[in-house]
């Protein structure tokens, strides 16, 4: 039986059922030391004196400094601008000066609060309009295509808007976790909660200088990540280890709530403004686009984050004449970092927001709009890319709008609306977009992402990636890959832990790659291997007691028997950082969504009642999974659409925490139907593309454009909040009046 | 989790006349109910070092009692308890539908309605039907005991007229002549375990000449406590519902209350918001 | 010293009896199954049984648990052998990333026991205090619908 195409049960599935699956709060260790952080109290200022209250008993605590870290003061990302403890200046609230510990977690709290911080505080940069006026920009990025003179002189209708999104915490239901010692041997040792050992691997050799071998890190049981333990595991791994070397001792941090939301990374907020010349009947004719993103305080992955933004920013539709200017600033406020769509959600809203509002224009519907401009098979987008194969774009908007028969149901809604005792206003709204699969541009050869499948010497047959399994399936495709690969059972195949010392280095588990680029290499690996093994006269497929006894004579020393492949760019992908034109990602997911909903009349709390949609994966490589993915990333952008208000006061998260950070529950999240559909990339294993981050692209538009549909309001602003909605209907009346 | 439990002092009395000797000796003391309240602040660290009197072997205190003319409830009955009494779902709906608005099943679960009005929020969501049904809240302190109307229990955001000593005994609750109309509705921050933005209950009798006999509006969230809308009720007194009277009640309705601009919601909105309850609640289905 | 029965056992806990329930369960008694994600009884991950009832048990002090009765996820089943509810989750695809699991099967199960109806809203709406941040909580809620189902049946024939 093949494994791709079939749902099998998660691989790592019955330990998270039973409570034995183990995450890194439920790991002790002897002798450990809890660790807390000391962090600034102030936006911006710097740092004079930390002084130590004399009446405290400090002789159970150890305190790690900036002093204290052997090597460079810096958290490697991109660049190295942000240190690891602060030491003189000081440029956002929750910026972590010192670490300490203490066996026992209340007393450590304790501890932080007999500390004085004496800083000359200066005054902050707090928004983006500021940092951009006084220069405070990381990276700004253009792309250019055709002319947007030209254009504009061909258009019928110019429309212009702006449009602003918040800050998104990601709230896993994990905090950030991680737990750092010395062994004997001086191998440096960190495990904990994350999505790319390698990037802590990276960080930690440029603190703690010493032989590559000599650090080690360990993902353990992940509780979601989103994108928030993407880089922010840098961070406070390289805080459990500066107070362990010190202490000579584990250490172990874990932050509660409260702390994680105010002091860990969030979505970049931005500000999209679009001005679009367009032909009377709805076709695209110029686009120009600027974005302006916050990136915080330090530059963190913000120049990746813009770069993807600006590559969605025209939405899936081909213009002749683009011009896309994006941003990214430097505020005093906590840095933002990856939350799944990295960009694209922010860009993709304000861009579909803008067809909805083009459509209103040109009274037209936005269906109509969209399929004049959608991207097909041979369309070239705005870096120039000619999109050759495996695209969904069309298929996908035809199945959304069949399967919730959005027209009819569109009228439906008219007519209910025209009744002016009806206790709601109802609407739908359609939205379509895509998503570029794997690292954009050069950057997957940046990466030289490698993967091994193994014959151990037991006879089973291994998986060793860098991929983590965080939630979304890692541990289970990959599996299901390497099992059809070999032609061999599901069962049969083991995935190694992320674990540096055992597992190459295949990248980060972001970007929406590690099904198409690791899974890809992986089969690559695997073929290699059964091409090995049946040289050395194994019939195929294999028993398992011909692959013991081969294992018996391969496994020399107890090693496993494997083969490592090491991602090589496509000769058919060309991209130019300099000019920013070519081909961005080697293939794109699509999605289109219809969303259905109902607006109180009374509290304007707006029901989701219905949501329908379709996406294109490439290939569904276990179509429950799939499925679980685009349900649960559509949740999180209803929550970005509807409840999710990050309120930021002075510099710093002002709700952080459950009560007050209103994330959906089973009754904010209607049930859904997803259709998958296939349309194969002939470079993805098995014709798969990626899947994790395109189903959040695609709520937020969908359902401010029902929301237009209710009420008339055409909303700019995320969340759609009720006080919003019956702020606007005030105002309209008011204007009316 | 900043709590540290070896410095916490527990006291776990073991009966209601044993709590209020000991609550004398210690006034510093924190009574403890349900904990679904006090244990929030003591996780993030802002209670260590205190005393606690734990109330829960205060088995006097879980009961409901039928009395001649309705219930009296005992300080330590659960939201649960309260939203599952056959009388109290048939006689008083508007506080059974409140009770299961509170947080998500394992806060109602544990949660006590004596507990949630000595924590006086603005936004408890039982406060307006209690308000309505006009209960009557008994107070024991070692030497004494008094009853206090509902409305007189709080004086601030968090702040309750409990003297040094004191803790609630029960809520007594007479079950209203049956209304022409009752209501409840919470406006949350989302569909379920949420925080009131605006919590209001109703209660309406019509005359059989179709005045308005009597009509209670009550408010929560929309000022430091929760209020009955005096003005309003005044102002309907006896008179037909009419279209122009409902405006005039909706205008009237800011006189007797004050909501601010916080994090849940704003100002605008809540006036918005409380205003259309109260047309709806006035304009609708008035006959029985 | 607290007594108290944890999964019908009987167990006793000397220690500070102002000690959340979740971390005696936790370190004291080494059940680790049961997670904290908020500690304001918002996410319910810490979600066990308290004499039949889900609880957060980051909100309980340990003394408040005396002589109560404690169900956890360890009480369900075993890896080796899931019961109906873990069975129907794993085929179902109701776990991700696993952490708001333990939480989300007891208050399930509390549910699916005391007979609660087969219906999709009504499960929602009993779940309502159990957050996920990773599901969007659809292959849950078919998951305790469908062993809710096998519950009735069972029930049918046994009468």
């Amino acid at each position: 039986m093949a494994s791709v195409g079939t749902s099998f049960r998660r691989k790592e599935g019955p330990e998270k059922l039973t409570g034995e699956a183990r995450y890194i709060d439920d790991c002790t260790l002897e002798g450990a030391l809890h660790g807390v952080t000391l962090r600034s109290k102030v936006a911006r200022g710097i740092l004079r004196e930390i002084r130590f209250d004399p009446a405290f008993d400090w002789s159970s605590v150890v305190v790690a400094t900036a002093a204290d870290i052997p090597g460079e003061n810096a958290v490697l990302l991109i660049e190295k601008d942000q240190p690891l403890l602060a030491s003189r200046e000081l440029n956002h609230l929750e910026e972590p000066i010192l670490i300490l510990g203490h066996s026992n977690r209340a007393k450590a709290y304790e501890a932080l609060e007999h500390i004085e911080v004496v800083c000359d505080e200066e005054e902050p940069v707090l928004t983006m309009e500021e940092a951009l006026a006084n220069g405070a920009v990381f990276k700004r990025f253009e792309i250019v295509k055709g002319d947007l003179d030209t254009g504009f002189r061909d258009a019928d209708v110019i429309v212009e808007e702006e449009y602003r999104v918040p800050h998104q915490e990601q709230a896993y239901i994990e905090t950030n976790g991680v737990a750092a010692w010395e062994e004997e041997d001086g191998t440096l040792v960190v495990t904990g909660s994350m999505q790319c050992p390698y990037y802590v691997h990276k960080a930690m050799l440029g603190l703690f200088p010493r032989a590559p071998e000599k650090i080690r890190v360990i993902q353990t049981t992940t509780g979601g990540g989103f994108g928030g333990k993407e880089e922010y595991p840098n961070l406070i791994a390289g805080h459990a280890a500066v107070l362990s070397l010190k202490a000579k001792r584990p250490v172990k941090i874990v932050y509660d709530r409260a702390e994680d939301m105010r002091a860990t990374t969030k979505r970049h907020p931005a500000r999209i403004r679009h001005r679009t010349g367009v032909k009377k009947d709805g076709t695209l004719v110029a686009q120009d686009i600027d974005v302006l993103m916050d990136g915080g305080a330090y530059v963190t992955l913000s120049p990746v984050v813009l770069s993807r933004g600006i590559l969605h920013a025209t939405g899936p539709y081909e213009c002749p004449n683009v011009r896309v200017v994006g941003q990214v600033v430097k505020t005093n406020t906590p840095p933002n970092g990856a939350f799944r769509g990295f960009g694209a959600p922010q860009t993709l809203f304000a861009a579909e927001m803008h067809v909805e509002k083009i459509a209103a224009r040109l009274g037209l519907d936005a269906l109509a709009v969209r399929r004049k401009n959608l991207f097909r098979e041979g369309s070239v987008t705005a870096t120039g890319q000619v999109l050759k194969e495996s695209v969904g774009a069309q298929e996908v908007l035809d199945r959304a709008v069949a399967l919730s028969r959005y027209l009819p149901r569109k009228k439906e809604c008219e007519r209910w609306n025209r009744r002016k005792s009806a206790p709601s206003w109802r609407g739908v709204g359609l939205a379509a977009v895509f998503h570029g699969a794997g690292f954009t541009g050069s950057g997957e050869v940046y990466l030289q992402s490698r993967a091994t499948v193994s014959l151990l010497p037991n006879g089973d047959i291994e998986v060793e990636a860098a991929s983590t399994e965080i939630g979304q399936g890692t541990t289970s495709i990959l599996a299901s890959i390497v099992a059809d690969a070999l032609e061999v059972p599901y069962d049969w195949i083991r995935v190694s832990t992320p674990d540096t010392a055992r597992v190459p280095n295949s990248g980060p588990t972001v970007a929406s790659r590690t099904c198409m680029i690791v899974g890809g290499l992986l089969k690559r690996s695997a073929d290699e291997l059964r091409r090995a093994l049946e040289r050395e006269g194994v019939d195929w497929p294999p028993k398992p007691s011909s692959l013991k006894r081969a294992a018996r004579k391969l496994c020399a020393n107890g090693r496993p028997f494997g083969f490592v492949q090491e991602y090589e760019r496509p000769r058919e992908i060309r991209w130019d950082d300099r000019t920013y034109r070519g081909d961005a990602y080697g293939v794109y997911g699509y999605a289109a969504m219809v969303v259905e909903l109902e607006i109180d009349k009374i509290t304007y709390e707006v029901t989701v009642k219905d949501v329908v949609t379709a996406q294109d994966v490439g290939r569904a490589i276990n179509p429950l999974l799939v499925e679980g993915q685009i349900v649960g990333g559509t949740a999180q952008g209803l929550g970005y659409a509807l409840l999710e208000n990050v309120i930021f006061d002075k510099g710093v998260m002002a709700n952080a925490n459950f009560t007050n950070y209103v994330i959906p529950t089973t009754l904010d999240t209607p049930p859904m139907r997803v259709e998958i559909v296939e349309m194969p990339y002939s470079l993805g294993p098995f014709g798969a593309k990626g899947v994790g981050e395109l189903p959040m692209d695609v709520p937020a538009p969908a359902v401010a454009a029902a929301i237009h549909q209710a009420t008339g309001l055409f909303l700019t602003e995320l969340p759609l909040l009720p006080e919003r909605i019956s702020k606007a209907l005030h105002d309209r009346a008011h204007r009316q009046s | 989790m900043r709590g540290d439990p070896g410095s916490m002092t527990l006291l776990r009395p073991r009966s209601v006349e044993e709590a209020l000797g000991l609550y004398a000796a210690n006034p510093g003391a924190v009574p403890l109910a349900g904990g679904t309240d006090f244990m929030v602040a003591w996780n993030a660290g802002e209670a260590n070092g205190r005393t606690i009197l734990d109330l829960s072997r205060l088995g006097a205190w879980k009961r409901i009692a039928v009395t001649a003319t309705g219930v009296r409830v005992g300080s330590l009955v659960t939201h649960r308890e309260l939203q599952r009494h056959p009388l109290v779902r048939r006689r008083l709906p508007l506080l059974a539908q409140a009770c299961g608005t509170i947080g998500g099943h394992q806060i109602q679960a544990r949660g006590t309605l004596g507990g949630n009005i000595a924590n006086a929020s603005p936004a408890g969501d039982t406060f307006p039907p209690l308000a309505v049904y006009e209960a009557r809240v008994r107070l024991r302190s070692a030497g004494e005991s008094r009853t206090l109307p509902f409305l007189e229990v709080f004086t601030g955001v968090k702040k309750t007229a409990l003297a040094d000593g004191e803790l609630i005994d029960s809520i007594e609750i007479d079950f209203p002549r049956r209304p022409t109309r009752e209501s409840f509705r919470k406006v949350g921050t989302r569909a379920a375990s949420a925080i009131a933005k605006t919590v209001a209950a109703g209660l309406l009798w019509l005359s059989s000449d179709g005045r308005i006999r009597e009509v209670r509006f009550a408010l929560g969230s929309m000022a430091p406590t929760v209020r009955r809308l005096h003005s309003v009720e005044s102002l309907l007194a006896g008179k037909r519902p009419t279209s122009r009277l409902v405006e005039q009640a909706a205008d009237l309705l800011e006189n007797d209350v004050s909501p601010i601009d916080d994090l849940r919601s704003t100002r605008a909105y809540r006036l918005e918001v409380s205003r259309n309850l109260l047309r709806a609640f006035l304009s609708s289905g008035l006959t029985r | 010293m607290i007594e108290l029965t944890v999964n019908r056992k009987k167990r006793r806990y000397r220690g500070p009896s102002f000690k959340r329930l979740l971390d005696v369960l936790r370190e004291d008694f080494e059940l680790t199954g049961t997670k904290e994600g908020c500690g304001e009884g918002e996410c319910g991950a810490c979600t066990v049984l308290l004499d039949g009832e889900p609880v957060n048990s980051c909100l309980v002090p340990v003394a408040q648990a005396e002589g109560s009765r404690v169900e956890t996820v360890e009480s369900l089943g075993a890896s080796s052998r899931l019961s109906p509810l873990q069975q129907s989750f794993l085929e179902e695809g109701g776990a991700q990333c696993g952490i708001c699991t333990p939480g989300m099967l007891m208050t399930a199960w509390a549910y699916v026991r005391g007979g609660g109806p087969a219906d999709p809203e009504s499960v929602r709406t009993a779940l309502a205090g159990n957050l996920c941040r990773c599901t969007g909580y659809q292959h849950i809620v078919a998951a305790v619908v469908e062993t809710a189902k096998r519950e009735k049946r069972k029930r049918a024939r046994a009468r």
